[in-house]
């Protein structure tokens, strides 16, 4: 099993760990729910170093990067991020990612750490015709992610860089607990917060002096399992449950980030036919009308055929509901549309509601 | 932290003899592993349950457990409160988080059920 650089810490805390795609990590130290909470109320620290990276640079990387992704890169200025796709001739998924420009003919591309050594395959098979050099980088990163209405008071103190000016997806780069880093105000909690890089080979200090700083504010230590119940409360996507090489673009409901106008890019023609033809299913978002918890893989029957299964299914602690995001047949994916979820061999109602499930206060 | 007055399963349930009855529920070990739970399905009264039969399930946010019987027997009695609260299981497995109450079949079927130290080994075995 992999190791990030602050494994020792998080037994040192009192992290459970598991095994998650290779990796040791905490899946919760002190609870999903009261993780949960703290990041919603007050702040919360996740060890994300898992995650993968891999820098394009080269007079082509722009273009390179605009044909390999539906979102417009373009638009990216140095300092800025955008979150986007890697995608299949088909207009599914290889993954999903961030893009982070940093410089004219340099980005960095965030992807998934289940799907990293096949991202890295990908990306560097598509650079035939473009002028650009693509380095995986993932083993000297590491990651932290720091989450909560109350990330700015705490990480500011201790880096150089000017929070208060930088707005959600930028980035800068300056020392955070006296160690080099790119500092971003990203996540993938729902709430205001940064991702905190750094190629640091002994970065520890960084994680235990936010915990030490966070603490007497209510800062707690996150595991994997509050991640999860964090992100689908916000509909963040999970590779492999709300999206894969199975499911399209349109289908996942993030018409949002495919940006025609743009020029040619993989999938591009799929997306203009489904446009034109209209979806036979998308991603939506529900609830249980009756009690019992959906989880992943739990049949779904819809006017008495099984159409699905469950994608991504958890008990939200800040609502108090079991809630979850399913594919559903067009006609079906109306609000207040009901179906059955099978748990355990009983069917139990379910309906569909508007998503986000949890949308947080504007300052 | 494991009493002495009952016994204990490898699945982690625990059990407590009252005359031909007996108390169910699961260990604090359990409760730990499970994290928070936040549900739990309950057999209805009358009930008769096989020895190792699921008496019903527990969900925490992460994970959904079967409760299995420990020995055979007919269900008298559920603890209604965890419709509720079902995180007194987490909060206090051993007493107020029992989850049912059965007439044993066979008082001696639990004779073969582990003691609490035996039970704390068996733990220790696990964490090794």
């Amino acid at each position: 099993m992999k190791k990030t650089r602050f494994n020792e810490l998080h037994k040192k805390l009192g992290g459970k760990m598991i095994e998650f795609v290779g990796w040791e990590l905490p899946v919760e130290y002190s609870g999903i729910i009261p993780e949960h909470m703290a990041v919603r109320t007050k702040a919360g620290l996740f060890d994300v170093s898992h995650m993968g990276e891999v820098l394009v640079t080269g007079k082509g990387a722009l273009a390179y990067v605009q044909w390999l992704t539906p979102n417009d890169a373009g638009k990216l200025v140095p300092g800025q991020v955008q979150y986007t796709a890697l995608m299949t001739p088909e207009s599914t998924f290889v993954d999903d990612m961030l893009v982070y420009c940093m410089g004219p003919e340099e980005y960095l591309l965030v992807v998934n750490a289940a799907n990293d050594d096949k991202d890295f395959a990908w990306i560097a098979g598509h650079t035939k015709g473009f002028a650009v050099k693509v380095e995986h980088q993932s083993d000297p990163y590491s990651q932290l992610a720091l989450q909560g209405p109350l990330a700015e008071t705490i990480l500011q103190p201790l880096t150089d860089i000017p929070l208060a000016g930088m707005t959600s997806f930028h980035w800068a780069k300056g020392k955070v607990a006296g160690k080099d880093c790119l500092v971003s105000r990203t996540g993938y909690t729902g709430e205001d917060g940064f991702e905190i890089y750094t190629m640091d080979p002994d970065p520890g200090i960084i994680w235990t002096t936010l915990i030490e700083k966070g603490k007497p504010l209510g800062l707690l230590p996150i595991g994997l399992g509050a991640r999860d119940t964090l992100r689908l409360e916000s509909k963040l996507m999970l590779y492999g449950n709300d999206i894969s090489d199975k499911t399209t673009i349109l289908e996942a409901d993030l018409k949002w980030i495919v940006k025609l106008e743009k020029g040619d890019f993989l999938g591009k023609p799929v997306i203009v036919k489904q446009l034109a033809e209209g979806l036979k299913k998308k991603l939506v978002g529900f609830e249980m009308a009756e009690p019992g918890i959906a989880r992943p893989h739990y049949p779904v029957h819809y006017r008495g055929q099984k159409v699905a299964d469950v994608a991504s299914g958890t008990f939200s602690p800040l609502l108090k509901k079991s809630i979850g995001l399913v594919y559903l047949p067009i006609e079906g994916t109306a609000v207040g549309t009901e179906f059955e979820i099978e748990i355990r061999g009983k069917k139990t109602k379910a309906r569909v509601i508007p998503t986000p499930f949890y949308k947080r206060a504007k300052k | 932290m494991y009493p002495n007055d009952f016994r204990y399963t490898k699945d982690h349930e625990w059990i407590k003899v009252e005359g031909d009855e007996a108390v169910v529920g699961i260990t604090d070990f359990a409760q730990n592993q499970l994290g928070d739970i936040i549900y739990v399905e309950l057999p209805a009264v009358g009930k008769e349950l096989a020895a190792h039969q699921s008496l019903g399930v527990v969900e925490s946010v992460k994970s959904v457990s079967d409760v299995y019987a420990p020995v055979p027997g007919v269900v008298t009695a559920v603890n209604e409160a965890l419709a509720q609260t079902a995180d007194l299981l987490n909060k206090d497995p051993h007493g107020q988080g029992w989850i049912i109450r059965i007439r044993m079949k066979d008082q001696k079927a639990v004779d073969g059920l582990l003691k609490a130290g035996d039970y704390e080994k068996f733990l220790e075995g696990l964490e090794h």
